[in-house]
């Protein structure tokens, strides 16, 4: 199917995304925070369907914006400070960080000025309805071995998870 | 007073490349080091770290629409890692929360001289 009024979706989507982005840099209080980090999730999601991702865009939903988020809105709960919002919200390191972010913007603007030949290939399409049953076979395919590997990683996550937030062992 | 309507009609519709997409991934991206770099609330920090990863995956898929799936299946494992990060990470949090009773990260300075 094609997608309607690509430009206007492109431009509200990324335009809410990179707003949302500042807010959650910017605001005191960690909760508002994670509701803008949320809104930037979804946002992202609705992106990656307008790139023939629509796999990506429901993990992106279910994982992010369903697991992480709640996790992260769980911890804000857990070790929320009434006194953390009234201190100094921002450590002495800005010009570092003003100058890393030039730096970084530089040279991501030098690349994709220099570099546009790596973007003049036709674009293909991937009809949508094969998507996931493509992913799903690369997955089990050629992508058995880091497959397994992100399992892995799981369950060690899972046990670090534990053992550092237990309180005795 | 033609040549203008023309001219309006095609920039309005400029279609969407994919280096749009690979410019608002360097926003995010971009913004995301700020928060790491200048952040003192822990919690916060960490968003930030999800705000860099998810301009990665923003890249990788923009990418799989030129290169082949690829990109997808790797957005796939990032968003693996971003939720064990994220777990070890607010583990971590909480335990250093126990400790020192602050969620400051220039608070932990043990290893400063």
């Amino acid at each position: 199917m094609e997608p309607v009024a690509t430009t206007f979706f492109f431009y509200l989507l990324s335009g809410l995304a990179i707003l949302s982005g500042v807010l959650v840099i910017t605001r005191k209080n960690p909760v508002h925070s994670a509701l803008a980090l949320i809104l930037t999730l979804l946002c992202l999601a609705g992106l990656y369907l307008m790139l023939y991702a629509p796999f990506v865009a429901g993990v992106q939903i279910i994982l992010y914006v369903g697991g992480i988020m709640v996790l992260f809105l769980f911890v804000i709960m857990l070790v929320n400070l009434e006194r953390s919002q009234k201190e100094k919200q921002f450590n002495r390191q800005w010009v570092a960080g003003i100058l890393a972010a030039v730096a970084l913007g530089g040279l991501l603007v030098a690349i994709y000025t220099k570099g546009s030949a790596l973007f003049v290939r036709p674009e293909l399409l991937f009809p949508e309805a094969e998507n996931t049953q493509q992913v799903g076979q690369m997955l089990y395919g050629n992508y058995m071995l880091p497959f397994e590997i992100a399992s892995l990683l799981l369950l060690v996550a899972i046990i670090g998870a534990v053992v550092m937030a237990k309180k005795r062992i | 007073m033609r040549v203008r309507k023309t001219k309006s009609r095609r920039t309005e519709m400029t279609p969407v490349t994919t280096l749009h997409y690979l410019v608002v991934a360097a926003a995010l991206f971009v913004l995301g080091v700020i928060g790491v770099l200048t952040r003192r609330n822990v919690v916060i920090v960490l968003m930030s770290v999800e705000l860099i990863l998810n301009a990665v995956n923003l890249n990788l898929v923009a990418f799989s629409r030129i290169w082949g799936l690829h990109g997808q299946v790797f957005a796939i494992f990032v968003i693996t890692d971003a939720a064990a990060e994220a777990a070890v990470g607010l583990g971590i949090l909480i335990a250093f929360f126990r400790n020192k009773e602050t969620v400051n990260v220039d608070e932990v300075d043990l290893l400063k001289w």
